[in-house]
């Protein structure tokens, strides 16, 4: 080895760094393994009340969607019960809607569908200027009626319209629109409640998913059998909600 | 060849090299009985400081406050680098400085006074060999009255017995061994002989578990139910040496344990900790009748279970063997006090990492997540299942946990 | 202004499977190592215990534990006549950021490749003629054979703890193990998964069409396992959050159950987090790497001298600091020439999803990354690939992983996409549908490469890479071949409804399809055609070794990690035994 340090630089160079750099600046590792008592981190628990992000008729606008995407019936509640708006409106006052995560640097460019997103707009200001839009247009279209306040086929045709790109609605981009308003409806049903959607588990007890069970085990020898326990979420069930079946 | 032969000299000539810091078999010796008697769990540096195991500065919990741990490099200004054998013999035996001031008894010179003057020798000739280190401790930090060290001439009289261990002849020499081991440089009483107000051991009560530091330091006496009188020697000579066994993982205080300690130790000597440790009294409670499976409290705990800690601890509460503890036939689990159980479940827990056991996994934490009184069902149901039984789980208890160790859920 | 740091004697760039392996051997050689992260450190109680891993949302939908595109990222575009654009989310790929790296969130399915893999160009001109090999290719062998790989991929199985079943002992087949696998010198650690409904079914079907189904080689372990650093890993749980999330019971090989618990024990070692190696440093002539330049979080750039540098990152970031420090010839395909950034390639994925009567229940939330059968009929040369007019194979498999909600909950074709109609088929087929899919080798071929981007910049204001590539025809008839298999399976497990996923249309960023970008950064025996040698050094700098798919000229039907970690194993050795007594280029050029 070429000039082959001593253990005391190398003890230099880990003082060295505390020095000048301040230990925020560099996390060193060595000898064990880092772990400290009560280290976890869980995703910020939802409470229903008030919007963070949308204004009282955005919230009703993405309520009425919800519940004509996923429909209250037979099989269970609607989307909107379920609190898709309220996991919809923390979602865009968090990193998503300000698209934080992502690289957002310029120029930007309209680029081929196969370059993916290329919006400068994050997704708050999408949905801001889309409800917008679509409520003008109910406004002029239905004698001053608003989204919500259409009838359950009135809703269900303008949906169709966007999802098929044939609005027309001007200041809307059908189609982008709709694909990100359909994901973010399905995650606001199917996610963790934790995130203020899925409400008492509605989407995960309509297709009988068990949610963070993490352990199946138990059904492994039992193929073609239907699962009994019932779906946990991430902040766990109450006391006594369930009992085991003897 | 030449190596040996002076290997072999040194040998013949210890025992009168006395003292003599120049003998490598004496400070080799001093070294091991550093590690035995955990010299660093106390004395090492605190962060930052200095990159030594002994420059001291670590706060010790006391029931009378915080004292820290000396500097006992042989530093002149700031460490013991002006003492002779016969003081650090004084303090080891006597809990007195040079000067005649009273160490406190976080400094466990009650135990320590029962090993040989030679073993002492060792060690201070053994300290006398690492660098030096310029570190001045605060060791005046206990309040009032506590701070006045004459207090101790009282303490010593009521709860101090000095002197030597003397063996027993009736038993075999590997029990003797174990004895001077656990109740000399071991001093494994410190924690789990039962301390009584004022921090004296009560020895009728030798190594039957107490509560100490928001931790259980359990039960390690003979006590098949709570103590190690079911288990084989070989399974405490293997769980001191890496920290685990099939059923059980070592954590907290006791992780330091065996990291600094046990782990260090020659299998000899831990058959003998062993034997002498399973050979001692069987103390403690006797096990209540378990709660029954049907109970209100035991069907709320199983439901908790399942959805918390079986995908780990598996339904059967088996855990997997060497690795996720069991919670049946586990000691742990059935001590009279809940403290180390309501901690893990709360704050997590990180098990001990030797070269044999290197892997040390971590118990998640699940303060967050689960409030006080799931939290108490949850351990009365672990507690009084599978065919354990102990007493069940007041919810105050683990608020008490919760406050001390947590912010809320 | 960097600040110099005392120098050490190796550099890692990167703490994930190889970059852990790769140090803790040295470490056990002797050497100093430290490693340097660009994301944060990360390890199971803390990070992804069972009481925060199970998030669908979290991890797969908004990719918490994937390097942010705001902080690097790539740009693409399909042809060099095309302006490359910036991906600005991850889509078709997700590469990992923090100790571990993908090694943390993989789905586990470990495969020592075929020996025909490694000498695909040679074994395809000598069995089907060099007329028969597609328009513009770059196919060229590795350099290293599957033989001489053999003790390495052994090593990197008995790291992991690998469940599964041997198809070749040493020469002699075995019922129930893959019959097209190279000799192996002995079985794997542990028994297989035990299989779940619809891995079964495939099976028998696959039995039925004369195939030779065998279990999924699987790193979810199908029993306790103690490795022989002695860290120890417990069984799966069949939670069915494996690919793209951290494992919470210490159930699926990693970096941090398999390696790390001992590195960091060891005195030798030490980890740096979030710290971004911006490039590797070059004395004057440019032969020898004086080490590295990072960037911590404060912004502080730091110079750390080194005698050794492993380059350890994801296949992508390893090809752009090989391009931003000037190491080797760039690649330039108007004239063929140049050397970093050449055989990009990717993987044909897709296959045939199939719902099934009301008498299924396939409960798809039980599954693991690597819980499955596969069958090998048609990977790497195993048929004739005379009448089928392509190159290459691909591996089909029946690998139930997981019944995420949000993602996956399949209904058949022509059913509207919300609405009631949708929520009633929703419900019906969550429990009753089953996919077989294809992973399918890409060929090397001249426009498909990488180099850095004019336009675009990173946090640190360094150029991007580019990444320029679609699939050719070739993979096209592969796609469509092998989709046909697939259907064919699923029909067989009795499916009433199938439906088709196949290549159309151009590539495109946006679907996932597969995290197993390979190339750009190759091996092989000549230094005018590749960037490092047979032991993964580098030909121009020889003080630096690579690790990682960066190495491979093509890419197969089959996952990288095998031959990732074995290679790792493999140049490990090189380092200690062949370049640490004489160092200097270990292969004359």
């Amino acid at each position: 080895m070429p000039d082959a340090p001593t253990s005391r630089r190398l003890l230099l160079s880990a003082t060295a760094l505390i020095a000048l750099g301040g230990p925020a600046a560099a996390r060193s590792i060595r000898g064990a393994l880092p772990w400290s008592p009560n280290e976890a981190y869980p995703p910020p628990r939802v409470t229903a009340g008030g919007w963070l992000y949308f204004t009282a008729e955005e919230a009703a606008s993405i309520e009425a969607i919800a519940n004509r995407l996923i429909p209250a019936d037979a099989l269970g509640p609607g989307g909107g019960e379920a609190g898709c708006a309220i996991y919809l409106d923390r979602q865009l006052a968090g990193p998503y809607g300000s698209s934080s995560w992502l690289y957002m640097q310029g120029p930007f460019a309209r680029g081929t569908p196969e370059q993916g997103l290329q919006d400068e707009r994050p997704p708050a200001a999408l949905y801001r200027q889309s409800l917008s839009a679509i409520n003008a247009h109910c406004r002029a279209r239905f004698g001053g009626r608003a989204f919500p306040a259409l009838s359950p086929e009135e809703q269900d045709a303008l949906l169709h319209a966007i999802d098929e790109g044939r609005s027309g609605i001007a200041g809307l981009e059908d189609k982008p629109f709709f694909e990100m308003l359909l994901q973010n409806v399905m995650e606001g049903f199917f996610a963790d409640p934790i995130y203020g959607g899925n409400r008492d588990m509605a989407g995960w007890k309509l297709l009988g998913f068990p949610g963070t069970r993490y352990d199946y085990r138990e059904m492994l020898d039992r193929p073609n059998q239907p699962y009994r326990d019932p779906p946990v979420p991430l902040s766990g069930l109450r006391a006594a909600s369930w009992q085991v079946a003897r | 060849m030449r190596a040996l032969l002076l290997l072999a000299a040194l040998l013949l000539s210890a025992p009168a090299a006395r003292a003599d810091n120049q003998d490598w078999t004496q400070v080799a010796r001093g070294r091991y009985l550093a590690v035995v008697g955990d010299c660093v769990a106390c004395h090492k540096a605190t962060e930052g400081v200095a990159a030594s195991d002994y420059a001291g500065g670590r706060p010790i919990e006391t029931p009378f406050g915080m004292i820290n741990a000396a500097n006992i490099t042989p530093d002149v200004e700031t460490g013991i680098g002006r003492w002779t054998p016969d003081d650090f013999a004084q303090a080891m035996r006597e809990g007195r400085r040079p000067d005649g001031a009273h160490l406190y008894p976080a400094f466990p010179y009650p135990w320590y006074t029962r090993m040989s003057r030679q073993d002492m020798d060792a060690i201070f000739a053994f300290l006398r060999t690492i660098p030096p280190v310029r570190h001045a401790v605060n060791r005046n930090t206990l309040p009032f009255p506590f701070r006045i060290r004459a207090a101790m001439i009282g303490w010593n009289m009521l709860f101090f017995t000095p002197g030597e261990l003397r063996p027993d002849p009736a038993k075999s020499e590997e029990w003797n061994r174990g004895a001077y081991l656990v109740e000399g440089p071991g001093h494994c009483g410190v924690c789990h002989t039962p301390m009584n107000a004022l921090g004296g051991s009560r020895s009728s009560e030798a190594f039957a578990g107490q509560s100490l530091q928001g931790w259980i330091a359990p039960n390690i006496g003979g006590n098949e139910a709570l103590g190690v009188g079911a288990w084989g020697v070989d399974d405490v000579v293997q769980y001191l040496r890496t920290g685990a066994t099939a059923w059980t993982r070592a954590s907290g205080p006791m992780a330091e344990v065996v990291e600094y300690s046990t782990s260090g130790m020659t299998e000899a000597d831990l058959r003998a900790i062993a034997v002498y440790l399973k050979d001692r009294p069987p103390r403690g409670p006797a096990p209540p009748a378990p709660l029954a499976a049907d109970a209100p409290r035991m069907r709320a705990g199983e439901a908790l279970y399942i959805d918390n800690c079986a995908a780990c601890h598996r339904r059967d509460g088996a855990g997997v063997a060497g690795m996720i503890p069991s919670l049946k036939d586990n000691q742990i689990t059935v001590q009279p006090g809940v403290e180390t159980l309501a901690r893990v479940v709360l704050t997590g827990v990180r098990s001990a990492a030797t070269d044999l056991e290197p892997t040390a996994p971590g118990m998640p934490s699940f303060g967050w997540r689960l409030d006080d009184q799931q939290v108490a069902d949850l351990l009365s149901y672990v507690r009084n299942a599978w065919g354990n039984a102990a007493p069940e789980v007041d919810v105050s208890l683990v608020r008490q946990q919760r406050e001390r160790l947590t912010r809320g859920p | 202004m960097s600040r110099r740091l005392p120098p050490t004697d190796v550099v890692v760039v990167g703490l994930g499977w190889t970059g852990s392996i790769m140090s803790y051997e040295l470490c056990r050689a002797g050497l100093r190592v430290t490693a340097i992260e660009r994301g944060p450190w990360r390890d199971t109680p803390t990070d992804f215990p069972p009481t925060t891993a199970p998030d669908e949302l979290r991890y797969s939908i908004r990719h918490d534990l994937f390097v942010r595109p705001a902080q690097e990222t790539l740009t693409f575009r399909n042809t060099m006549n095309q302006t490359a654009l910036p991906i600005r989310r991850w889509g078709s790929f997700l590469p990992g950021n923090g100790v571990g790296g993908a090694g943390v969130h993989w789905n586990g399915q470990t495969w020592r490749w075929h020996p025909w893999d490694f000498t695909f160009h040679s074994s395809s001109v000598a069995r089907y003629g060099a007329d028969f090999l597609p328009q513009d290719h770059m196919m060229q062998d590795w350099g290293i054979t599957y033989e001489e790989l053999e003790e390495s991929f052994d090593r990197f199985e008995y790291l992991c703890g690998i469940s599964g079943k041997a198809g070749n002992l040493g020469g002699q087949l075995q019922p129930g193990g893959n019959p097209f696998e190279g000799s192996r010198r002995r079985d794997y650690p542990t028994p297989p998964m035990q299989m779940t409904a619809a891995p079964q079914l495939f099976a028998k079907a696959a039995t039925e069409l004369g195939w030779k189904p065998f279990p999924q080689p699987s790193a979810n372990l199908s029993q306790a396992y103690t490795n022989p650093y002695g860290c120890k890993l417990a069984p799966c749980t069949y939670c069915g959050f494996c690919e793209r999330f951290g494992c919470g019971n210490f159930s699926k090989s990693s970096p941090q159950t398999c390696v790390l618990p001992v590195l960091v024990r060891h005195p030798g070692f030490e980890a740096r987090t979030e710290c971004q190696v911006t490039r590797v440093n070059l004395s004057r002539d440019g032969k020898r790497a004086t080490g590295v330049t990072y960037v911590d979080t404060a912004g502080q750039e730091w110079e750390q001298p080194a005698a050794l540098v492993l380059l350890c990152a994801y296949q992508l970031f390893n090809v752009r600091l090989l391009l931003l420090s000037g190491i080797g010839k760039p690649y330039n395909p108007a004239t063929g020439e140049g050397v970093v950034g050449r055989n990009y390639a990717y993987q044909v994925t897709g296959g045939a999803t199939g719902f099934f009567g009301q008498d299924k229940i396939f409960n798809p939330f039980i599954g693991a990354g690597s819980v499955g059968m596969v069958a090998d009929e048609f990977n790497a040369d195993n048929f004739d690939h005379g009448p089928a007019g392509f190159v290459g194979g691909a591996s089909l498999a029946c690998i139930l992983t997981n019944g995420r909600p949000i993602t996956n909950r399949p209904v058949p074709p022509d059913t509207p996409r919300w609405g009631s109609e949708w929520k009633r088929a929703t419900r019906d087929n969550y429990n009753r549908w089953a996919a077989v899919g294809l992973q399918g080798s890409v060929m090397p071929y001249r426009g498909n490469y990488l180099d850095l981007d004019p336009t675009y910049k990173d946090s640190n204001g360094l150029p991007l890479l580019r990444m320029t590539f679609d699939f050719p025809e070739n993979e096209r008839k592969l796609s469509r071949f092998a989709v046909d298999r697939c259907v064919e399976a699923v029909r067989a497990m009795g499916a009433h409804t199938v439906r088709r996923n196949e290549i159309s249309g151009p590539y495109s960023i946006v679907p996932y399809q597969s995290t197993h970008n390979t190339g750009g950064a190759i091996m092989g025996s000549d230094p005018k055609t590749s960037v490092a040698n047979k032991y993964c050094q580098v030909w121009d700098v020889p003080n630096v070794f690579l690790s990682g798919a960066s190495l491979f000229p093509m890419n197969a039907g089959f996952n990288p990690t095998g031959p990732v970690g074995a290679l790792a194993y493999w140049a490990a050795d090189a380092i200690r035994d062949r370049y640490l007594p004489n160092p200097g280029p270990l292969v004359p050029a």
